[in-house]
């Protein structure tokens, strides 16, 4: 028989070594580098609680009377506090850290939401096509006539104006990450669309239909796992702006609040002590904001062009 | 001295996985005049050859060993620019895709002047004569007129005239053709081929015609190559070759060409060409899962398509009246007895694949009937009244590379329609039930664990059958189900087909281009062009007498390679019955 046989007998490692992407992945220092970065951050910021030396959430922990000090190396810093503090007197390392958890997890959630919309409303138009295709893409034309910032500072000004304001600050995050989201779904669409219309028009897909699958089987089980390699790879560089929307949003007091700041919040509360030389309380959140979306896009860059034999 | 000459060419591809050669010290030659064919199958190296004498080898490939001569001097030592000036001034190409060897965005025109004037030097009016004397020598009307046009406005076989007239304008010594008339029709496939050999002999240009079709070998070439697996088995006159080839991959690939002479009972079974894969006959079908819906012949309808009317939307308008359609099927009427194999001919866009889709139930009719199991499939109008007859009626489609979801496993693609219409009482039959498929078209149940991704083009058309037959269907529409396939795996799949249809009782509606296949595979035929049935006659009375003009036409075309080759498969068939 043709059919090889040998495939079990290979060890794990041959395997891996034989999948084209992470033979690629292995063959590309940057896009290792930007991995490891990435996974660093991601694991610190998430083990934040773990390993980070304060509780900047925690008001026993923290004391005025430690406010402004400068990082560790500088005249008058205070060994404890590696990176200094900001005005209220919380460590910054312990800062940046639950920061940029909140950052990601604003990120991701933001990304994911966009994505499902995209998708959904994208393979939907892409498959059945007809009044409801011309609604949706036009719907994502004029939204991407607008630039996405401006799209995603509106809607957190509807929605915060709606929300009763003792649950402003609470619900923050939620606003943030649905206007981000709502601000990003064209782009998927029109990602999903194109991919769906091509894969629909294969065989497999009429051999779905000959059978019986109705249309909603048809586009779950057949269709969304085909379309989803580009959707993946615009997720990746999403999420990169994801964040960066994220931080231009609290940077202009729109995102979330100072009681539980984001990379962004931290870079907007350094900003006002930035003349009076306190540069670290902005410097070091922008410099893991820069670490952080750089390492991302890297990451996506790599996928993309992986992924798409065209671009190499 | 030959004209090109190349000695123990070797080309290889290193990649990761290591080394592959493609071709492997291969040495041939032309002489002015000359019509040298390689043939062989998908893979075989043929292309490669073409592509490494005028220096296009893809990259990681190269040239590793052996000597390109063009009249006596070398030339695959040259260096790119000296090549640049070789390539469409000595060497012409052309080749498959009329569409895509052609700038969509320049003239005819423009086109055929820039390459004069490259080459030739000749000033702006000089150059647009020699441009549309050359039009005219290959045979496109006004050419005048037309060398203003774009490629878009010509129609595929006029394409590949100018593509031909591109390839002559510099007066080249050779000129290499790769795969040439594979994506025409065949009608205009016989013009193209007949032009090709005038031009030949009048301009003595020496022609490597690269194909993997016997057909074209036997109508044009003086001198055929034989690859096997980048290597080359055999080189000889035309004649000999087809007629008494020495090498047996040579004789096991002419006698897998369907004949259109005569309908055999099963296509000789080639043992030399890969894994046949051969059915293990583990599984009664008297008795077992897939034996149930099992019907016995009987001569009455199975199914009745009356004044069947499919119309595609070209131009829409907000207005009703203003709309412009396509009538792809245009009032269609014919019908198919239970147990017999239906054939539908035509060339393409004659509308034989849009009947089989709106059979299938994939298009909406815009008029007509369509009785299938006593019931007109255009009235039904809930889904779950429609899956009983969608369970007795499944489809084979013609490729292979993307009928199957690629990211589901072999199993999960056959299972699918067990699951959906609830064939089996549980897990655990539909996977015994999916193993024995996939046994009985010849795969193995091992192939169950696998991608669609892991097996061969034929490999994966037994799968689509498999996955066709999991319904238990009674009546089976295959559109084009060997047209992507090499012969030699056509010749198994047709016997396939030709098995489970009789096991099985199956009635068939089998869509074809390929007259030859047609006639070893149907009982009865309908003849098709531009979405009209000319004529329905029982297969061998259409081969031996047509009716319609048009069918004596395509009747006409088909290829003569079946009278070559008697004496080979008769030697075939008398070492079969020796052994």
């Amino acid at each position: 028989m043709a059919v090889q046989q040998d495939d079990k007998k290979q060890s794990l490692w041959a395997r891996l070594n034989d999948n084209d992407i992470l033979y690629s992945f292995f063959h590309s220092p940057l896009a290792m580098a930007a991995a490891l970065v990435t996974a660093l951050i991601v694991l610190s910021s998430f083990g934040a609680p773990l390993i980070a030396p304060f509780d900047p959430f925690d008001p026993a922990q923290i004391s005025l009377w430690d406010g402004k000090k400068p990082p560790a190396w500088e005249e008058g810093g205070d060994p404890a506090y590696l990176l200094g503090t900001d005005n209220q007197g919380r460590d910054m390392l312990s800062t940046i850290l639950y920061g940029g958890r909140i950052s990601l997890m604003v990120g991701f959630a933001a990304v994911f939401l966009g994505m499902f919309l995209g998708v959904a409303l994208g393979v939907i138009s892409g498959y059945v096509g007809g009044w409801f295709e011309t609604v949706i893409m036009r719907l994502a034309d004029i939204q991407l006539t607008i630039p996405g910032i401006l799209t995603a500072i509106l809607i957190n000004g509807i929605l915060r104006s709606v929300l009763p304001p003792e649950l402003r600050d609470e619900m923050a995050i939620y606003v943030v990450i649905l206007a981000i989201g709502l601000s990003d779904w064209p782009q998927f669409a029109r990602v999903a669309r194109g991919a769906t219309m091509v894969e629909a028009r294969k065989e497999y897909i009429q051999a779905a239909r000959v059978i019986g699958l109705r249309p909603a089987l048809v586009m779950v089980r057949h269709i969304v796992p085909n379309v989803m390699r580009p959707v993946l790879v615009l997720a990746t560089i999403g999420l990169a702006l994801a964040i960066i929307a994220e931080a231009t949003l609290s940077f202009l007091g729109q995102g979330v609040p100072p009681t539980t700041p984001s990379l962004g919040t931290l870079i907007r509360v350094g900003n006002e002590y930035l003349f009076s030389g306190l540069w670290w309380i902005t410097f070091f959140p922008a410099i893991a904001l820069v670490v952080l979306v750089l390492a991302v896009n890297l990451l996506g860059d790599w996928l993309r062009d992986t992924l798409n034999p065209k671009l190499r | 001295m030959s004209l090109l000459e190349f000695k123990n060419m070797t080309v290889e591809f290193p990649t990761r996985r290591g080394v592959f050669t493609a071709v492997r010290d291969v040495s041939l030659s032309v002489d002015p005049g000359e019509i040298l064919g390689v043939v062989g199958e998908s893979g075989a190296g043929k292309s490669t050859i073409g592509n490494a004498v005028i220096g296009l080898l893809e990259p990681p490939g190269r040239l590793a060993g052996g000597e390109i001569y063009l009249k006596g001097s070398r030339i695959d030592n040259l260096d790119e620019d000296a090549l640049r000036a070789i390539r469409g001034k000595r060497i012409g190409m052309i080749f498959q895709d009329p569409l895509t060897s052609l700038d969509p965005l320049q003239t005819v025109e423009q086109q055929l002047m820039e390459t004069i004037q490259l080459h030739l030097k000749q000033g702006d009016e000089e150059a647009r004569a020699s441009a549309v004397s050359l039009l005219d020598r290959v045979g496109i009307p006004d050419p005048g007129l037309r060398i203003k046009q774009y490629p878009h406005q010509f129609s595929g076989g006029m394409r590949q005239r100018v593509v031909i007239a591109l390839a002559l304008c510099a007066d080249p010594e050779v000129i290499i053709a790769d795969e040439p008339t594979t994506a025409l029709d065949v009608s205009i496939q016989a013009q193209i081929l007949e032009l090709m050999r005038e031009l030949c002999r009048e301009r003595s240009v020496g022609m490597i015609l690269i194909t993997h079709d016997m057909g074209v070998i036997a109508d044009v070439t003086d001198r055929v190559a034989v690859m096997y697996r980048s290597r080359l088995v055999e080189e000889g006159p035309t004649e000999k070759i087809l007629g008494n080839p020495d090498h047996e991959y040579t004789k096991s690939l002419i006698s897998a060409v369907p004949r259109p002479d005569v309908r055999l009972a099963r296509f000789p079974v080639v043992e030399y060409i890969e894994s046949a894969g051969d059915r293990r006959d583990s599984i009664d079908v008297a008795t077992h899962w897939l034996g149930a819906g099992r019907t016995e012949s009987g001569g009455e309808t199975m199914l009745r398509v009356e004044d069947l009317h499919v119309r595609f939307l070209t131009k829409f308008s907000f207005l009703k009246k203003n709309r412009i359609y396509l009538d792809a099927v245009d009032r269609v009427s014919f019908d198919i007895r239970q147990g017999e194999v239906f054939g539908l001919v035509g060339e393409s866009g004659s509308g034989k694949s849009t009947i089989a889709r709106a059979i299938a139930g994939l298009y909406r009719p815009a008029g007509g009937h369509i009785h299938f199991a006593g019931a007109d499939l255009i009235e039904v109008r809930t889904e779950t009244e429609m899956d009983r007859y969608r369970r007795q009626m499944q489809m084979i489609f013609q490729d292979p590379f993307s009928s199957l979801n690629p990211r589901m496993k072999v199993l999960d693609i056959v299972a699918e329609p067990i699951r959906f219409h609830g064939l089996a009482s549980g897990g655990a039959e539909t996977r015994q039930i999916v193993m024995d498929l996939l046994e009985h078209v010849g795969l193995g149940a091992e192939a169950a664990r696998k991608y669609p991704h892991e097996f061969s083009g034929g490999q994966r058309q037994r799968i689509s059958i498999a996955r066709a037959l999991a319904t238990r269907p009674r009546f089976l529409i295959c559109d084009e189900p060997t047209s992507a396939l090499d012969v030699s795996i056509q010749a198994q799949i047709l016997n396939l087909l030709k098995d489970l249809q009789e096991e099985l009782g199956l009635t068939m509606l089998f869509i074809s281009h390929d007259l030859p296949v047609i006639r070893q595979m149907c009982d009865r035929v309908g003849v098709m062009r531009h979405g009209k049935l000319l004529e329905v006659a029982e297969t061998e009375a259409l081969f031996e007498s047509p009716q319609h003009e048009y069918s004596q036409h395509l009747l006409d075309l088909m290829p003569k390679l079946g009278a070559l080759s008697h004496e080979v498969i008769a030697g075939l068939e008398m070492a079969d019955q020796g052994s």
